[in-house]
């Protein structure tokens, strides 16, 4: 869920975008990391793991700890919590190490 | 090739000071950020910080970043790059880059490392499920991009980011149905606690997490009581109806790139892991490489200020540049003793002890 | 109790407090900051010089009772929120408390809101006097409310009727 009002904070209104998310079209701010836009639109799942698959979420939103890797436009381990949002993305949920589109699942 | 004379890694309180001080002296910086912005973890505190006026007591750290940016900008010899990541630090000081996806190679004089730490994570049941989170990367996604990621929330540690969280979730609206700690006291300063308490919000000491419950996602959690020898009491099981599990347990500093410039390093448990061997400038065992923040030991933004007025003043000095430079040097000198001479600084104290020895 | 988990008793703050003619006299400021940490906002926040000045930035903030006027500066200058101003002399039967307020949304002035102490426990219902919430506040606003005399130092927060 997106905070509406904060007694310290203020979120200037951005861009609304569409994206899509494991084939569906859903929408986020232009900008933001595609991590938030997921939360915001009540996704929490963003991959599994390889050998359990487990369901796997974000943890440091940082950038460090490699658990939010997602597949976006085809391209495999993105870091999504840093990564922003631009319109039109394919985000989909990697299972496991992810692969190249073409390539052989590493 | 680029070339500068003090390249400064990361934009944190720590890094920004250095680079003013620095830039005060005459020297050309450049300093260099991963993010898209600089601020490093103050643009999301929205809490009024302490200290004295000089690290801007009672002024919101969301503003001490703008403070210091604008002083920033406004800075000739500042270059600033954002979207920039130190990818490596080779044996002959060259540092590697890449910026917005282009490849480029700095050749700087000087090197101030300011990286800061990252959130450390502890075992239990169900750790790795959706809802597990750091409590930074829960104020990360509030704070600066406005998304709740739950509705109740359990904090596992009181020390001080475990306690400011909380409060912020709760001006977030969001439910926090209690803080737990599983040492006997409260580890972050009593008026964060007290501020927390008196809306509603227990805090349990002496208490852990056992285990998180849920298949998808984070639906409870179990906790219990510890006794005095830090074991789980049989029959005190507690579960929780929350949907998000915050870990303020600790942070561990960032200190990648020292080992790439092989400085010596050493395990200080107070300082939250492995940090660099340096003398008391902040210079490490690798010459002309400083560290300033809790890169060099997990602390409190304000000492990351002024250990990083330290680290600009002392390499531009090493460079030449001599602007009133003595007096500045035990100014900032004292303020940093001043700041970690209460009680709270004990923890401090005796991580600098055991790096000297 | 209060060296573990930093939960203040009453008596500790009664030590604190000036005599019971200076307290029924004026307005007047309470510190509930027991734990030495380094910070002084609340005297270079002070514009009547009432808080003694520091000789170490640790030391606890003391208050020179002669020279404050409850003007309550220091409830919106304090970062830890510790700052109270007390007015005994508000009604026969009630005192009025300020206290530092950051949340959404605001008390609303001439309604009653729930009564919290330090441990979040509701003790009765309070009325909202005044709502501050000044530019200069920067967020940190000031709400009086008014309590029977007997809860003055036992009041420490609020939650509205409904939350």
């Amino acid at each position: 869920m997106r905070i509406l009002e904060h007694p310290v904070l203020q979120f200037p209104a951005k861009r609304e975008v569409s994206f899509i998310f494991e084939g569906t079209q859903v929408t986020g701010y232009e900008g933001e990391p595609i991590a938030a836009a997921l939360h915001a639109n009540g996704i929490k799942v963003l991959s599994h793991s390889s050998k359990n698959h487990r369901p796997r979420g974000f943890f440091c939103a940082i950038g460090n700890c490699s658990s939010c890797l997602m597949e976006v436009n085809g391209e495999p381990n993105v870091r999504i919590c840093v990564e922003e949002l631009k319109e039109n993305m394919v985000v989909k949920r990697q299972e496991g190490k992810g692969s190249f589109p073409g390539g052989e699942e590493i | 090739m680029i070339n500068t004379e003090i390249a400064i890694i990361g934009g944190g309180p720590a890094g920004m000071c250095a680079a003013l001080t620095a830039a005060e002296q005459g020297a050309h910086i450049l300093l260099m950020d991963r993010e898209s912005n600089l601020g490093g973890q103050l643009v999301k505190q929205t809490h009024r910080f302490f200290g004295s006026e000089k690290e801007h007591a009672g002024t919101r750290g969301i503003d001490i970043a703008s403070i210091l940016e604008d002083a920033i900008i406004n800075h000739n010899n500042i270059e600033v790059k954002t979207n920039t990541t130190v990818l490596a630090i080779y044996d002959d000081g060259l540092i590697s880059i890449e910026e917005k996806n282009k490849y480029k190679k700095i050749n700087s004089k000087k090197t101030i490392i300011a990286t800061g730490a990252s959130e450390k994570m502890i075992a239990f049941p169900n750790n790795d499920l959706p809802g597990v989170y750091g409590a930074g990367a829960v104020q990360t996604l509030m704070n600066q991009h406005g998304v709740v990621p739950g509705n109740k929330v359990l904090m596992v540690g009181a020390g001080n980011i475990g306690l400011i969280v909380s409060y912020q979730l709760v001006q977030a609206g969001i439910k926090v149905e209690a803080i737990i700690d599983a040492a006997p006291g409260v580890g972050g300063y009593f008026v964060h606690a007290s501020k927390i308490r008196r809306m509603g919000v227990p805090i349990l000491t002496s208490h852990t997490i056992k285990e998180a419950i849920g298949k998808d996602f984070v639906k409870g959690a179990v906790i219990c009581q510890l006794d005095d020898k830090w074991r789980q009491i049989p029959g005190t099981d507690k579960e929780l109806e929350v949907d998000t599990i915050c870990l303020a347990v600790g942070l561990s500093p960032l200190v990648d790139l020292l080992r790439h410039c092989k400085c010596q390093m050493k395990y200080i448990p107070q300082f939250g892991g492995y940090v660099p061997i340096r003398d008391e400038y902040l210079e490490t065992t690798s010459p002309g490489i400083y560290v300033a923040g809790d890169v060099s030991g997990v602390e409190e933004a304000s000492s990351a200020m002024v250990e990083g007025k330290i680290t600009g003043l002392c390499a531009a000095e090493s460079l030449g540049y001599n602007q009133n430079v003595k007096p500045l040097k035990e100014e900032f000198m004292a303020d940093l003793v001043s700041l970690r001479s209460g009680i709270l600084g004990t923890k401090i104290r005796e991580g600098l002890e055991l790096l000297v020895v | 109790m209060f060296k573990k988990t930093g939960l203040i008793n009453v008596e500790m703050v009664e030590k604190t407090l000036p005599s019971l003619e200076r307290r029924s006299g004026r307005p007047y400021a309470i510190f509930e900051c027991f734990q030495e940490i380094p910070c002084n906002p609340c005297f270079t926040s002070c514009k009547q010089g009432a808080v003694i000045p520091f000789e170490d930035i640790n030391d606890l903030p003391k208050i020179d009772y002669e020279k404050c006027n409850g003007c309550a500066v220091c409830v919106s200058a304090c970062p830890g929120l510790a700052c109270f101003v007390i007015d005994e002399n508000y009604s026969v039967t009630e005192a009025t408390i300020k206290l530092p307020y950051e949340f959404l949304p605001f008390p609303v002035e001439g309604k009653n809101v729930i009564a919290l102490d330090r441990e979040g426990n509701e003790v009765g219902t309070a009325r909202v006097i005044k709502v501050q919430n000044n530019k200069k506040f920067n967020h940190t606003n000031i709400i009086t409310i008014a309590v029977p005399k007997d809860q003055v130092l036992i009041v420490r927060g609020l939650r509205l009727e409904g939350f």
